[in-house]
């Protein structure tokens, strides 16, 4: 297939191209590395009136470290990050799931900013970057603010954007030197869309250990019973698989979605919850 | 339309393109550079990849506007390249193609894998070929092939260096 027709602009700098977007708003979409919206073009799912392509960007590029904090710019490629080109501040984790997204060809193309403006529910940073406690750098011509990724993604291939804004940059806090982490993505074959992935990491006990669990048509939730039970746990013990099913079921339950869930996806997403916290408590 | 240039397989080119255009499309069909295939123009069976600035790119996925002033190289573009002239052979000694639609793509990156990932061994490589689709040689003789091509670029004493990813 091929794409309906659009008009095309290429700024050379940030605040030129959030003027086109404030200009268009509603009828332009931005392109980065082009890899969902690409996609969605040539399926003419996406019909967009103009494409602003912000892929060469260099306000987009920033790679810094200060605070605590390390800032990726968002069209920083997920194969940059693969290849430690942005310095690992959650132990290894950020490299772990760059590699696992999609394909090298793939990766060198696709952004951490679209992954996370996206929002598909099945990407691979919105459920890292929550339970990171990342927060998003977001732009518009009516100037800046800054919201916590969690608060990002509010639905299927929905956010908290506005039609004029964009995301600029991705801040991560840089965890302790004991951080402890796991992810498991349950999918048909390596670098297939997730059919459930669920991330945990343990940064001390209480608010350190986060979980979230995500899967094809599941938006990111937090699994913050899952999260304490594991933090709480030294090695595997042998109730373990019992402990962490039940902490699930409530969690599952608290966001309400218990009652829907098919018996295949109960069971996909419990086993991409157990592996996860299975290496998480095992690092 | 828009008018581009971009350096393909070496040579400077320019054309005018609708923005909807695909790199692929413009290479294809305004530049009657055919080796490079469309499968299933959303990014999955990896047939249209190509190296953009060294790296492989699904080219399906890039628009041509986007492409203007890169560097490009299709399945033509490899002349005598000693590591591309390698992977050829062993793509013939070990029948790494049947009907021949993947292998541009196959080409490109299995080249990726023999320049970036000097050590990896057979399990890496299945890996790393994930993003290409091949529905007729089952990937054995592809696995074989740049397995091969590694150890001829790279020494065999890569071998004891494998990793085991």
């Amino acid at each position: 297939m091929k794409p309906a027709s659009f008009a095309y602009a290429r700024p050379s700098s940030l605040d030129e191209a959030l003027s086109l977007l404030a200009e268009n708003a509603g009828r332009a979409r931005l392109l980065a590395g082009g890899q969902s919206l690409g996609p969605m073009l040539n399926l003419r799912l996406a019909t967009p009136e103009l494409v602003i392509d912000i892929g060469r960007l260099a306000e987009l590029q920033r790679v810094e470290t200060t605070d605590g904090v390390q800032l990726v710019g968002a069209g920083v490629c997920h194969a940059d990050i693969e290849d430690g080109c942005v310095p690992d501040v959650a132990r290894g984790l950020l490299q772990h799931v760059a590699r696992g997204i999609a394909y090298r060809a793939v990766r060198n193309r696709g952004t951490i900013g679209g992954s996370l403006a996206h929002a598909d529910p099945a990407a691979d940073w919105p459920p890292v970057m929550i339970a990171l406690g990342a927060e998003v750098d977001i732009a518009s011509t009516r100037g800046r603010r800054r919201i916590k990724a969690a608060e990002l993604v509010t639905g299927v291939l929905s956010t908290a954007l506005e039609p004029d804004e964009m995301i600029e940059a991705i801040r991560i806090p840089r965890a302790s030197s004991t951080l402890r982490w796991g992810h498991y993505k349950v999918s048909a074959k390596p670098g297939d869309f997730a059919e459930s992935v669920a991330v945990i990491v343990i940064d001390g006990i209480g608010a350190g250990a986060r979980g979230v669990l995500a899967g094809r048509s599941q938006v990111p939730l937090l699994l913050s019973e899952t999260a304490r039970a594991v933090a709480e746990m030294r090695g595997w013990p042998r109730d373990a698989r019992a402990v962490v099913e039940t902490a699930l079921e409530a969690d599952l339950g608290h966001h309400g979605v218990r009652a829907a869930l098919s018996p295949e996806d109960r069971s996909i997403y419990l086993a991409s919850v157990l592996r996860a916290a299975q290496e998480a408590v095992a690092a | 339309m828009t008018r581009i240039s971009l350096r393909l397989n070496g040579t400077e080119v320019s054309g005018d393109v609708e923005p909807r255009t695909s790199l692929a499309d413009f290479v294809r069909e305004d530049q009657r550079l055919t080796g490079t295939h469309l499968g299933c123009e959303h990014g999955v069976c990896g047939a249209c990849t190509v190296l953009i600035d060294g790296r492989p790119m699904r080219s399906c996925l890039m628009l041509a506007v986007s492409a203007d002033r890169r560097d490009v190289r299709t399945v033509e573009g490899y002349g005598d390249d000693a590591t591309m002239a390698a992977i050829r052979r062993f793509f013939t000694e070990c029948h790494a193609l049947q009907c021949g639609f993947c292998t541009p793509g196959m080409l490109a990156t299995a080249y990726d894998i023999v320049k970036r990932l000097p050590r990896a061994d057979r399990t890496r490589i299945r890996a790393e070929l994930g993003g290409n689709l091949c529905r007729c040689t089952g990937y054995l003789g592809i696995i074989d092939a740049i397995d091969r091509a590694l150890d001829h670029i790279h020494g065999v004493d890569r071998r004891v260096r494998k990793e085991t990813s």
